[in-house]
């Protein structure tokens, strides 16, 4: 049952193949033996899941049934979870016991779903390889020595290892795509506000997005139809109705237009993934699609605007963890400064406490025109960029990172160096427009990610593009069977 | 201009983060790499253009002025290190 789909699993369970306790179980005992090798989940919620399982069955067995209900799903640490420890990958929140569920939990529930566990992560979402969790890193299921991606690490390699059919995963600068990418699966970053933020543990509140992270885009049209929505407990949610992210699924892409920034084909990308690129571009064109050049010319200042504005929230965001009220607090505190210097000092790790430093000095009087005004103002030239470009073309595709799957401990050395990992992913949390990473090829028996960006709240086009790819190639299935343990 | 040890510490304590000496001067070489990168912003062509802070532009929404919470002091006291008689517990602030 571990390698179907949810399409599938929603199926089987509606035709009654197997029980949703007995697909739960399955999972669980997986988790349980393979877990241990991979570590990407932090809690396993076992007792919850089964009851979740039975709930699902009964409910069906009166006809109460909804499109996904009895099927599992595991959650990125970083949402809320009722009664559950949710600890953001993080010391800080080693000890914490969420008191109130997400809204994106709370939409899972009520769809049926059943939450296997929560997955591991980069401290507070902060780190492209999952080397930043609290938990220890991820392994990447392809190769066990290379890092999984992250910052939702654990989210793609429970997905690509078979230890959940589906996860969810939170995207700052490329945290769903960027380990989609790496891992061999399908990761959607929905448009900035279409996905409830309320519950999930915040790090740069303009550009933090929650999305699917699956095995297909049909996957993902599907648990979209879960997730999406306007929610009031949100000050930044849409008001922009959803639609059935499934319905254009099968739309032909015959005269559709492709854009291709020559930025994301300059230096720096491997030369193998460019080719893999361009193959999966022929694909779009036996499809009827045309290709055209397009140019970014702001692109270059993305990561640099990037590293002012995250840290800059981040460092506001994360005040609030201060050892009083929940949290790591230290031991034996001389007064309160200690406590809050110690308690901050001992309960962040290294990449946070960075990040922090350089929100503080960029936000700090006498720097904060020349670093913070100034990157808000490339992120309008940035987002300009993309609109001018969307009024052409119907789609930008890419390559969604410059390498495949580095070595673990390969690229701690140098911030700045593991910065550049985002370096195409980036650009689309700036602006605030919806991206999807999809396997497209593999370089050295690793997973090749193909970025596609498509208009705002244009999520249904975008995963019709995405599924169509993945209806005249095979590659999701060639590399979830390959990572598959 | 480059940030020596005591302008990071001077940070950390702005930031209400303890770091050591010995730590200093790898964030001040981190941060010093990181912001050399940010550099390239100031070479922006970015005359007359106003910032942006929300990337769909987004107008604050407004809610009726009303309670929409009930008290949940005890289940959210649980996670507190040290509480009292309902209250968070920290040192001494005032003699």
């Amino acid at each position: 049952m571990h390698n179907k789909t949810l399409a599938e699993l929603a199926q089987g369970l509606k035709r009654g193949d197997f029980s949703s306790v007995e697909l739960t179980q399955a999972y669980l005992q997986r988790i349980k033996q393979f877990n241990p090798s991979i570590n990407a989940y932090i809690t396993v919620t076992e007792e919850q899941a089964i009851a979740q399982a039975k709930q699902a069955d009964k409910l069906r067995a009166d006809n109460k049934s909804r499109p996904l209900m009895g099927v599992p799903i595991a959650h990125k640490d970083i949402f809320c979870t009722d009664g559950i420890k949710t600890s953001c990958g993080s010391k800080m929140l080693d000890n914490f016991t969420a008191p109130y569920d997400a809204t994106l939990i709370k939409n899972s529930q009520d769809a049926g779903l059943v939450m296997l566990g929560k997955t591991n992560m980069d401290e507070f979402a902060m780190g492209s390889s999952n080397e930043t969790s609290f938990y220890g890193p991820v392994k990447n299921p392809h190769d066990t020595t290379r890092v999984p991606g992250g910052s939702s690490g654990g989210a793609a390699a429970a997905v690509a290892a078979g230890l959940a059919p589906a996860s969810t995963g939170t995207d700052t600068g490329g945290s769903i795509r960027q380990p989609a990418a790496f891992c061999g699966i399908t990761g959607l970053k929905p448009t900035y506000g279409r996905i409830s933020r309320w519950g999930m543990i915040a790090f740069a509140s303009s550009l933090d997005q929650a999305g699917p992270m699956t095995q297909t885009a049909e996957d993902a049209a599907l648990l979209m139809n879960v997730l999406a929505g306007f929610d009031e407990k949100d000050s930044t949610s849409s008001q922009t109705p959803v639609e059935d992210y499934t319905a254009n699924l099968n739309n032909s892409l015959q005269g559709k237009k492709i854009g291709l920034p020559k930025q994301f084909f300059a230096e720096g990308l491997d030369s193998r993934i460019d080719a893999i690129i361009q193959d999966a571009l022929k694909e779009y064109e036996k499809m009827g699609a045309q290709l055209v050049e397009i140019d970014l010319p702001n692109a270059h200042l993305a990561t640099p605007a990037y590293y002012v504005i995250a840290p800059a929230e981040c460092s506001s965001n994360l005040s609030r963890f201060d050892g009083v009220r929940f949290g790591y607090r230290c031991e034996d505190p001389l007064d309160l400064e200690d406590l809050y210097k110690r308690s901050r000092g001992e309960g962040f790790g290294e990449e946070v406490k960075r990040r922090i430093l350089v929100g503080t000095y960029v936000l700090s009087a006498g720097y904060y025109d020349a670093y913070y005004l100034q990157a808000q103002k490339a992120r309008r030239l940035i987002k300009q960029d993309y609109v001018n470009a969307l009024e052409q073309v119907d789609f930008i595709a890419g390559p969604t990172t410059p390498t495949t799957a580095f070595k673990l401990g390969n690229k701690n050395t140098d911030p700045v160096t593991m910065y550049l990992n985002d370096i195409y992913t980036i650009a689309v949390n700036l602006a605030g427009l919806p991206g999807i990473s999809i396997p497209a090829g593999q370089v050295d028996n690793l997973p090749v990610g193909l970025q596609l960006i498509g208009n705002y709240f244009k999520e249904s086009d975008l995963l019709c593009a995405a599924h169509q790819f993945q209806q005249s190639t095979d590659w999701h299935k060639q590399l979830l069977t390959k990572s598959m343990l | 201009m480059s940030l020596n040890e005591n302008n990071v510490i001077n940070i950390a304590h702005l930031a209400r983060i303890d770091i050591n000496n010995e730590d200093a001067s790898q964030y001040a070489e981190d941060l010093n790499n990181i912001l050399k990168m940010v550099d390239q912003l100031q070479a922006a062509p970015t005359n007359n253009i106003q910032p942006l802070s929300n990337p769909l532009e987004q107008k604050q929404r407004l809610r009726v002025d009303q309670v929409t919470e009930s008290n949940q002091r005890e289940k959210l006291q649980k996670n507190a290190s040290a509480i009292e008689d309902g209250l968070y517990l920290v040192p001494k602030v005032i003699d």
